[in-house]
């Protein structure tokens, strides 16, 4: 499938490649086929949107892309590593440096400062970094929070937490970062500023997948695939309006 | 993930559920607290003992009349052959190293002066008494040798009854009537203060051993000269065990013990009156160390209870620690440290109660505090261990959980 889309593939290296992949799960008696032979490759600094309705398989797809499941059967290889292949902490590596994670419900801690969530993943990197919070609140700084750098979880809005979660995915100047519904807990106008964020980071080279079930969100992005009952249905380059429209 | 960070993230989870926290910490608490006052009490109170003991000179013994036992089966209560003048006369001539000796009948009987009245404890002692119980009178006179021929009615008074019958006054010369006898008071005993019964031992008249036996507590009829108990003072220069083995070799002479028959006596040195004593402490101790071993086992229960609840309550915690590059072993070492946390915060409060409770009781029973540091470490230790073993399965359970369903819970 992706092989007619080729010619238009940007130049960098894939750093998604994923072959034939399978997924079954066991849900009580019966066997679920969450993804039905995947082949897919993502470039280093696409800006991709995966599409689907609920029981598509794109949860699933993003979750072995994080590397938080591994396939049933084919291969998946990220930035050059076989996710089937390793060990948990080696993936639970793999997560810390290279990819970061943003969430439809943000994820942060109750009861921390902005700057402490953002030096959550440098906590669990090894070596340990030695200026992590220099670095987490140089991250609060790029996503626009210098001024809530100790402010708690209660104390910002919906889409202050969602750029403290950015910060932390960012800190650890991942390859990749791995938006679930991003803006799913957003009104219009923040969804746009978050959006407006990744163009930019993707513009600093950044490769982003963003999994959403909404056409508004995905037209920010370079290329469209979409999924239906665990496979993938179409895949479509695109210039993003909203992208121009931003820049 | 370093310890420290470990720490900090387990200090704010407690601190958001500060209430429950030291709930749940209770059982530690009263385990803690409870190994702090039982050795803090038995070391109080051994110590005060073997002060005692000193106080009392190692060098004294005391002889009991006991039941006659026949082939192992004790006789009637109060069949016991009471020990008479023959065997004190005995003994101070016969026994080497004897360098004083006096028996102690006692009787509790009403003290009467004027309108107030006292009941004490009257003994009828010879004149060696005060020297042998190192108690020497602090006003007035000792009782004498003439006292003792003449059946005199006169007394020593203790300083407890003093007070009660002579408040404010100098009771020397004056008269009290004890069973309707009346007496003349020609000596105040020196202060004594509690036995290591806790009984006051100042709350004595002592009187001439001829005059108790004549006038107050009566005849025996099967001794007519019983002399109650006998204590005997030895010089510092004797064996006290050999003493002591030549004082019943003696005793069984006179009172007739077959080969085959037990001693109808017993002579006891202080030390191990006292060792008697140490031992019921003891047992007490072993049931109160029983007592927290057991409040820490259910202590580490609730400790493992509340810990579940933190796991299934930080669920998606859990799942975006995995996420951003949590490992297994990091998941499980936090939930560790507050375990071991929430165990010695407990520690802490027990040592804190603790510490209050056995120094209010060494100050109610006026006993040296004795709280010792090991004893604190030993608890904290003991708190830290519970955490470990109680926290290991919540501990586990959290680092075993899927990234996926914990980044999905509610």
């Amino acid at each position: 499938m992706t092989a007619r889309f080729e010619a238009d593939l940007p130049s960098g290296q894939p750093i998604i490649v994923a072959r034939d992949v399978v997924k079954r799960y066991r849900i009580g008696e019966q066997d679920v086929l969450a993804l039905d032979g995947v082949t897919l490759d993502i470039a280093a600094g696409e800006f991709v949107a995966i599409m689907g309705a609920s029981g598509s398989g794109k949860s699933t797809m993003m979750n072995l892309i994080g590397a938080l499941d591994a396939p049933s059967s084919g291969s998946l290889a990220i930035d050059g590593r076989d996710i089937g292949a390793m060990a948990a902490d080696d993936l639970a590596d793999l997560r810390n440096r290279t990819i970061g994670f943003v969430f439809q419900q943000f994820n942060l801690l109750p009861r921390t400062p902005a700057y402490r969530q953002v030096m959550l993943p440098l906590q669990y990197t090894h070596p340990r970094p030695t200026d992590m919070e220099t670095q987490a609140r140089q991250r609060l700084e790029q996503v626009g929070l210098a001024n809530r750098m100790d402010h708690l979880p209660r104390q910002l809005s919906g889409g202050q937490q969602q750029r403290v979660a950015i910060a932390r995915a960012l800190v650890n100047n991942p390859k990749i970062l791995l938006a679930d519904e991003p803006t799913g807990a957003l009104d219009s106008r923040t969804s746009d500023d978050i959006m407006r964020l990744f163009s930019a980071l993707n513009s600093d080279g950044i490769t982003i997948v963003v999994v959403t079930h909404e056409p508004e969100i995905a037209e920010w992005a370079k290329r469209r695939i979409t999924f239906r009952d665990g496979r993938i249905v179409s895949d479509v380059r695109q210039a993003s309006p909203q992208r121009e429209a931003a820049q | 993930m370093t310890i420290l960070d470990s720490l900090r993230v387990a200090l704010t989870a407690l601190r958001s559920n500060l209430l429950r926290s030291i709930l749940t910490t209770l059982g530690i608490v009263i385990g803690v607290a409870s190994v702090i006052i039982l050795v803090a009490v038995g070391n109080g109170a051994t110590g005060e003992v073997n002060r005692q003991i000193t106080a009392l000179g190692t060098n004294m013994l005391v002889i009991f009349p006991d039941a006659m036992r026949v082939m192992g089966r004790s006789s009637a209560t109060g069949s016991a052959l009471p020990l008479s003048e023959g065997d004190v006369t005995a003994l101070r001539e016969k026994i080497f190293g004897v360098s004083g000796i006096s028996g102690q009948l006692e009787e509790s009987a009403p003290v009467v002066r004027g309108n107030l009245n006292w009941t004490t404890s009257v003994s009828g002692v010879h004149g060696d008494y005060t020297f042998v119980r190192d108690w020497p009178v602090r006003e007035g006179r000792e009782l004498n040798a003439q006292d003792l021929r003449a059946a005199g009615r006169v007394a020593l008074i203790g300083s407890t009854v003093a007070k009660q019958l002579f408040p404010g006054e100098n009771p020397i010369g004056a008269e009290v009537r004890i069973k309707n006898v009346p007496f003349q008071i020609v000596g105040l005993l020196s202060v004594k203060g509690q036995s290591a019964m806790g009984r006051d031992q100042d709350d004595v008249m002592l009187i001439p051993m001829t005059t108790a036996r004549n006038r107050i507590v009566g005849k025996s009829d099967v001794q007519v000269d019983q002399v109650g108990r006998i204590y005997v003072k030895l010089d510092d220069q004797t064996n006290i065990k050999v003493a002591q083995e030549e004082m019943e070799q003696l005793l069984r002479q006179r009172r007739k013990n077959g080969p085959n028959s037990e001693d109808s006596f017993s002579v006891r040195n202080m030390a191990e009156f006292m060792r008697a004593r140490t031992e019921v402490l003891s047992t007490m101790s072993y049931l109160l160390g029983a007592t927290s071993a057991i409040s820490l086992i259910v202590g580490g229960i609730g400790i493992m209870n509340i810990m579940l609840v933190s796991v299934t309550e930080r669920t998606r915690e859990i799942g975006l620690r995995m996420a951003v590059g949590g490992r297994k072993r990091d998941i499980m070492l936090q939930f560790l440290v507050e375990a071991v946390m929430l165990c010695l915060l407990g520690g802490l409060i027990g040592i804190a109660l603790g510490v209050g409770i056995a120094w209010l009781i060494a100050y109610l029973a006026s006993w040296p505090v004795a709280v010792s540091l090991n004893v604190i470490a030993g608890a904290m230790t003991a708190a830290g261990l519970t955490g470990i073993i109680f926290g290991f399965f919540p501990a586990r359970r959290a680092a075993g959980l899927n990234p996926i369903d914990a980044l999905r819970s509610e």
